[in-house]
């Protein structure tokens, strides 16, 4: 079970894990609660370089689509294919088996406008 | 990751109506909705459950079991009186006055350029005694077209006068002295279990009078009682399965909800919100008022020509149908369907070739069929099935084929 302490937050309702240079990059449990089952993924390809901000998959349920934004520059070394197979990782394993991208960092600085996870969680008007 | 189009069903378009503070509404049935982990999203005003876990699953079961959703939202006129068959015939679309006791009709509220109101169930409970079921997000629509029907219909008729012997009244609004459009959706809840198990699980269910289910066809409806209370109980639904829609005084809403469900849940009912109701209804091919139908469009567009009465009768709109009947350069309602996962949403252009000739009213990754299942306006001369459009799908265009609707159609 990953440690949500561990993880920054973005108010787009994004998660990352930070490993060295590379970050993991998955949308919340709000947010895939939100989107209600996820039926259809669509991730970049790898090696594609992406500026923060960017648009770079869609996350679509049978009611809404999802855009996935790069939380930071960087270069993408790694899509989650099992999430491409089985959209509803998104769904049962936000945090886990749902991620979505991996992002070789352009620098070690991260991005202002993180959150952790007592923060975000206030931001989405719950209770931990 | 932001969303671009809102998480809930869709609502009808327009400024949503709200109760006089202003507030978003509750059905009686919150209580039970926050209990079972609903998420709520605004639908015509109202707060409803969109989903309750998985709107895949509450899918599934009302496609392979059953699904039990609240829809008290849904508006409520009684009409009555001497003359009212004759009224509805004058105020609709369709010929309601010869349909029998008992039996239920699908309809339309048209403005007098034709364009759609709203649609509506009209069912017949006694002689001159109609119930008619409203879009929640039209119910003020509805009022006021009624209201000004009542004063200029072509009728000469009594008003008001006691309930005819065995129908029975609810919430004890109606009663001696009536108006003859009386708007009675404040004092009752609406319940639907729809699905294969249905028929099973209402003659299960504690406190149902089941005499009135023996025998009950599909479109027609039978009053009988709850725990005492009255319960209309019709053979009706938006699903596209067999399913019964039981309608009662409020106060026995949480109550019936609970009924039902300690006789479905063995036979795997699920909770189902309106996430699941609209790919339901979309994969049945029924239209959505705001999304199909509006102001607009007339019934031919929609492929609803079959509800319209054909006679001399002058009902309101009529004049307009008959003036657009040679008009043939209107687009008309098709169903759309495409290879892959990527579906085609409400709003999205539809192309032939490089040409925009629509605009998707409804789609969706059909979770039945596995595929994606669209509606779309188009030119007739492109309405043909098998003809090969294409859908702009944020940009990239996804090949789509006329297809004869529904998209599901049960299994007898």
């Amino acid at each position: 079970m990953t440690d949500l302490n561990t993880l920054h937050f973005t108010p787009e309702h994004e998660w990352i894990s930070i490993d060295g240079d590379v970050a993991t990059i998955g949308i919340t449990d709000y947010a895939a609660e939100q989107l209600g089952d996820v039926v259809f993924v669509e991730l970049p390809d790898i090696d594609a370089g992406v500026t923060a901000g960017q648009v770079v998959g869609e996350i679509e349920s049978t009611k809404s689509v999802g855009e996935l934004f790069a939380p930071m520059d960087g270069d993408i070394v790694g899509v989650n294919e099992a999430v491409v197979d089985d959209p509803s990782l998104v769904n049962s394993a936000p945090f886990a088996g749902g991620w979505l991208i991996k992002v070789r960092v352009a620098t070690a600085e991260l991005p202002a406008g993180l959150l952790d996870r007592a923060a975000y969680v206030a931001l989405t008007g719950g209770a931990q | 990751m932001t969303t671009a189009s809102p998480a809930g069903a869709s609502a009808t378009p327009g400024p949503a109506p709200r109760d006089a503070t202003g507030e978003p509404r509750f059905t009686p049935l919150r209580g039970i909705h926050e209990a079972l982990g609903a998420t709520f999203t605004d639908f015509g005003g109202w707060q409803m459950p969109v989903r309750y876990a998985s709107d895949l699953a509450e899918h599934r079961a009302v496609r392979e079991a059953a699904g039990i959703f609240d829809i008290s939202h849904m508006a409520e006129f009684l009409v009555t009186g001497d003359g009212a068959g004759v009224f509805l015939d004058y105020a609709l679309a369709g010929t309601l006055s010869t349909l029998a006791v008992g039996r239920a009709k699908y309809s339309l509220l048209l403005a007098d350029d034709g364009g759609i109101i709203d649609d509506v169930i009209v069912y017949c409970l006694g002689p001159e005694w109609y119930l008619v079921i409203a879009n929640a997000g039209n119910r003020a629509a509805v009022a006021e077209a009624f209201a000004e029907r009542v004063a200029r219909a072509p009728v000469a008729a009594a008003f008001g006068g006691e309930p005819p012997a065995g129908v029975q009244v609810f919430g004890g609004i109606v009663g001696g002295g009536l108006a003859r459009v009386e708007d009675v959706s404040d004092a009752c809840a609406l319940i639907a279990v729809q699905g294969p198990r249905a028929r099973e699980i209402v003659a299960a269910t504690a406190g149902v009078d089941a005499g009135a289910l023996d025998g009950l066809a599909y479109y027609a409806a039978a009053q009988g009682t709850f725990a005492g209370d009255p319960l209309l109980l019709a053979r009706t639904g938006y699903t596209g399965e067999d399913g019964y829609e039981l309608l009662v005084p409020n106060a026995r809403a949480a109550e019936l909800w609970q009924a039902l469900t300690a006789a479905g849940a063995p036979l795997g009912m699920l909770p189902a919100g309106l996430a699941s109701r609209d790919t339901l209804r979309l994969e049945a091919g029924m239209p959505l008022y705001g999304h199909e139908l509006s102001r607009e469009v007339l019934p031919a567009q929609a492929g609803l020509g079959r509800v319209v009465a054909q006679g001399e009768g002058e009902f309101v709109g009529r004049e307009a149908l008959l003036a657009s009947a040679s008009d043939a350069s209107r687009p008309v309602l098709v169903g759309l369907v495409a290879e892959g996962r990527c579906a085609g949403r409400a709003g999205y252009a539809v192309f032939d070739g490089d040409t925009q000739v629509g605009e998707v009213t409804s789609g969706a990754l059909s979770p039945t069929l596995g595929h994606p299942i669209a509606m779309a306006f188009v030119p007739p001369a492109l309405a043909d099935a098998g003809t090969v459009l294409s859908i702009d799908v944020r940009g990239t265009r996804v090949p789509a084929t006329v297809t004869a609707l529904p998209f599901y159609r049960r299994k007898k």
